[in-house]
Parts: C-alpha cells; structure tokens; sequence
C-alpha cells in the first residue's frame, strides 16, 4: 500500500475544503477502496474519512426517503421504512456482499464501487480504467462476467452494486455537495458509460461528495422484486440482475419499472422494455416482447454471450412472478 | 489510537497503513483471528465491532480509534467456553479449524442481527417482526464464512442448537 495521509472530518464543510486537496479521496467503510489500496491499484494521497457524516434517514415532506451517504447498508435494509415502503431497495442491499461487508460499507461507498473485472485488478494486464490508453485484455480475454450492454472497445467491465440496479428502478435522486454549493442530479445520470474515458466513471467534479440519495414517495411496494442470478447461491456478485416493481390496473400494466444488473458499466434502466410494456396486458408474450426490446442492442464477447438469453428469461420469469403476486401493500 | 479489545483498553501507535486484521494479530499479541484471503472473501478475520460482524482485513485500524473489538479471545476460554464454543467441539464445527474464530464471532454477530429482527434475502416476509433461524436463513446469514475444509454441516448444526430459539424467544417477548 502506498502512504497516506488520514484525516476523519469533523463536519461536511471540513470534508469539502479536504476532499479539494490534490490526490485525495473519500473514504467509507473501506471494504473496495482499502482493497484497491492494498492491491495498489488505487494510491490515494489523503484519505478523508466521512463515515461520521450524514448517517441519518429521514422522511421528506413529499412523503419519500432520504437517506444519508453515511448510513451503513444493514442499516437502510434493516429499517421499518424501507421495509415497508420500498422492499425492493431493502432486497437489493440483502442480495449484496456478506453481512460482515454490509455492516460496514456505506450507502455513498455502495454507489462509487469500482468494477470487479479481473483485468482492472491485474496491473499486470492492460486496463484502460486503471491506466487511459493502455488498451483492454478483457475484450480478447476471459469476459465471461463483463457487459453485453452500452459496452465500447475501450472497456466491457460492469458495475458491480445490487443496490444501485434498485436505486435506478427507483428513480431515486443524489445530492452532492461541493465548495461550490450542492447539486441534486437523477440516479441514473450519475453513471457514465464507458466511452472512450472509461477512468471516468460519475459525473462527480472533482472533490464533490455524495450526502444522501433520496426516494421519491412511489416505492413500487404492493408489486416490487429483486432477482440475482450468481454462480452461487450467496455472496456472490451478479450474472444478472432484475429490479422490477409493477403497477397493474385490471390486468393492464400502469406504471412499470425495470433495470438491470451485472450487464452493463452502470446500473442500467430497462426503458425500452418499460416503452414496450406501459398499458399493453400482462401476459407473458408481452413480457417476452419487452425483454427482447431490451436486449436487442446487446452484444456478446467470446464467453458471455449465455448473458444475453439468462437476462431475456430472468426479465420475462420475473414479470410473470410479479404480475400473479397478490397485492399485500 | 485507543481501542478497547476485549473488555481492555489498548493503545497503539501503528502506520497508519495497518489493517484492524494486523493490529490485533501483529501488534496486539491476539493471533485468534485469522487472515485468510485478506480481501474480504472469507470471513476467516471476522471481528465484533461494537458488537456488529466486521472483516477485519478491510478495516483500516485508525478508523476503528475509540471502538469497542471482540475478537474470539474475548469470546470464551479454555475451561470456559462459549456455548456456541462448546457447540462447535460437540458437533465437528471444523476440521482444520482455521474459518472457526471468523465462524464463531460471525454467528454471535449473526444472532444479534437476528434478535434485532434484520431480515435477509431469502426471507420470505420483510416486514416480519420475527424471523425464525431456518436452515436456509442461517445458510444464507453465515455466507460470508467459507469453509475448505466443508465443516458445514457440523457449523450449521452448531449454530441452530446455539441460537435456534432466538426468535423464538423474541416472539414470546413482542407478545409478552
């Protein structure tokens, strides 16, 4: 591990004037960053130390959720709000890493987890995250677990976090502060794709910090689900991944949302299968038509293309599981 | 930095690079915990910290200044074992038994998580007050834990005898 400087700030606007200083980061509960550091992938100079700041949840007057970057991922999957009003967020967080690691990750630190590509972690191999214009050993190498989808030549890595495929489903927004003021952008602008600057990988400026991520009061409750296809039944990160929650008036879909997990460099949102479902019936070819809209721009690599028919069939069987729940909310 | 480990206050004075894994077992004298792969894959360093399951291996130990650590030394002793000790010995819980400390500590932060009604992924019901340790849901919450030596069923039988009746008691207690 390369040497640092530690600083744990006191208060956000001490955060702020640290997280300006060159070669620093944020740091949460450390369970990617300490790994990169220790993998030398990643060689922040200070480390700012955040986790005391916003550990709040708190209900918003239109009636959603706000929760604070600090508050650690049992912590949001474990409170009564969450499970209740939006189980589909609460699943997600479940579906993630081990207990050890969710009681010590961070909801900002969730959001800003660098990809799991083995090459990335490999300075042995070229990687165009790690080092811009070096060239990718994963597009020739072994891509079993890289993206199908919104892929470029420079990088086919994906974001590894259950919890933000439910976080796009739901249309959730991030606040973020800077010396410069606060900003609150859609959650699924936050992530890019990969592009030709795959290094780049939010929409963060440089020392703009996460403070909350907010839900907007419709959780999709009465009809909502996350599904994780992985090589093992637990701890494991995703094949692929469905958040969905549905609305149905008299067996014709209302509003209806759907993304993706573990294809992609982002969490990404099913809108062109939520396009192709909004106020057509229920049924299972129309399920079937929608997870084909989806997936007709993916493209396979050497060893991942299974992802694409796992995803049609997990999208389509996990439609067809929602619409028969009964509604308990 | 000041920590208090087991019950005992400690100070230390260490790189400011060292794990929390590293402080206990280089520094501290407490090689109980144990650094298997030392990226958070295999529990083998799970610690309690202010009674919550960590990996050590992933905590930078200046973030845990004037924390409280239980690792298994402060668990139990030779002469006076945990139950979930004594449990382990009484149903072939390891073979080589280097996942045991991380297994043990793991499974007391597990019952806490438990008692408190934290829901899992496989539960069926999110908003139960209670949930009951089922096979499946022990199987589930204790994932982070791996085993080479495949001890799992004698782990898994340890545990239930141990804290199979937690949520039992804590729906009698909602209902009392």
């Amino acid at each position: 591990m390369t040497p640092f400087l530690y600083e744990r700030a006191a208060d956000r606007q001490g955060a702020l004037a640290l997280g300006a200083r060159a070669g620093a980061s944020y740091l949460g509960g450390g369970t990617n960053l300490v790994d990169l550091m220790r993998e030398t992938i990643a060689h922040p100079e200070l480390l700012v130390d955040v986790t005391g700041l916003s550990r709040e949840i708190e209900d918003t007057p239109e009636g959603g959720l706000r929760i604070g970057a600090g508050v650690k991922n049992t912590a949001v999957a474990g409170d009564r709000r969450v499970r209740q009003r939006y189980p589909l967020l609460a699943q997600a967080i479940l579906a993630g890493a081990s207990a050890q690691i969710r009681n010590m990750a961070t909801t900002g630190g969730n959001i800003l987890q660098r990809t799991r590509c083995a090459y990335f972690y490999d300075d042995a191999a070229r990687c165009n995250k790690r080092a811009p214009g070096a060239g990718c050993d994963a597009v020739e190498g072994f891509n079993r677990i890289h993206a199908i989808l919104g892929a470029s030549p420079a990088c086919v890595a994906t974001h590894p976090s259950d919890m933000c495929v439910a976080l796009a489903a739901l249309e959730a927004t991030v606040t973020l502060e800077g010396q410069d003021g606060g900003r609150e952008i859609a959650f699924a602008d936050l992530h890019r794709l990969p592009g030709e600057t795959p290094e780049v990988e939010t929409q963060l400026r440089p020392g703009e910090l996460i403070t909350a991520v907010t839900l907007p009061p419709n959780g999709l409750a009465a009809r909502s689900t996350y599904r994780k296809v992985r090589d093992r039944a637990s701890y494991a990160f995703a094949l692929v991944s469905v958040a969905a929650g549905l609305e149905l008036e008299g067996g014709v879909i209302g509003d209806v949302r759907l993304a993706l997990g573990g294809v992609a460099h982002k969490p990404w949102r099913a809108h062109a299968a939520e396009a192709a479902l909004k106020g057509r019936p229920a049924t299972e070819s129309v399920f079937r038509e929608a997870a084909e809209a989806e997936l007709a721009p993916a493209r396979p690599l050497r060893d991942n293309g299974f992802k694409i028919e796992l995803a049609r069939r997990v999208i389509v069987d996990t439609l067809v599981k929602l619409a028969r729940t009964e509604e308990t909310v | 930095m000041r920590l208090t480990i087991n019950g005992r206050q400690v100070e230390a004075d260490v790189d400011v690079r060292t794990s929390l894994l590293d402080l206990l077992r280089d520094h501290l004298g407490l090689p109980g915990t144990k650094k298997g792969c030392n990226q958070g894959a295999c529990g083998a360093c799970t610690v309690l910290a202010d009674g919550e399951r960590i990996n050590s291996c992933l905590a930078l130990a200046v973030q845990y200044d004037g924390r409280e650590v239980t690792t298994i030394e402060g668990v139990g002793a030779p002469g006076a074992l945990h139950p979930l000790q004594r449990a382990f010995v009484e149903h072939d819980g390891f073979q080589c038994g280097y996942c045991t400390p991380g297994q043990i500590c793991s499974a007391i932060g597990m019952a806490a998580e438990l008692e408190r009604g934290l829901p899992s992924y496989v539960t069926g019901d999110l908003d139960a007050e209670t949930i009951e340790l089922t096979h499946d849901e022990l199987r589930e919450r204790m994932s982070g834990n791996l085993c080479r030596c495949g001890a799992y069923n004698g782990i898994v039988d340890a545990i239930r005898e141990t804290f199979g009746q937690i949520a039992e008691d804590a729906g009698k207690r909602e209902a009392a």
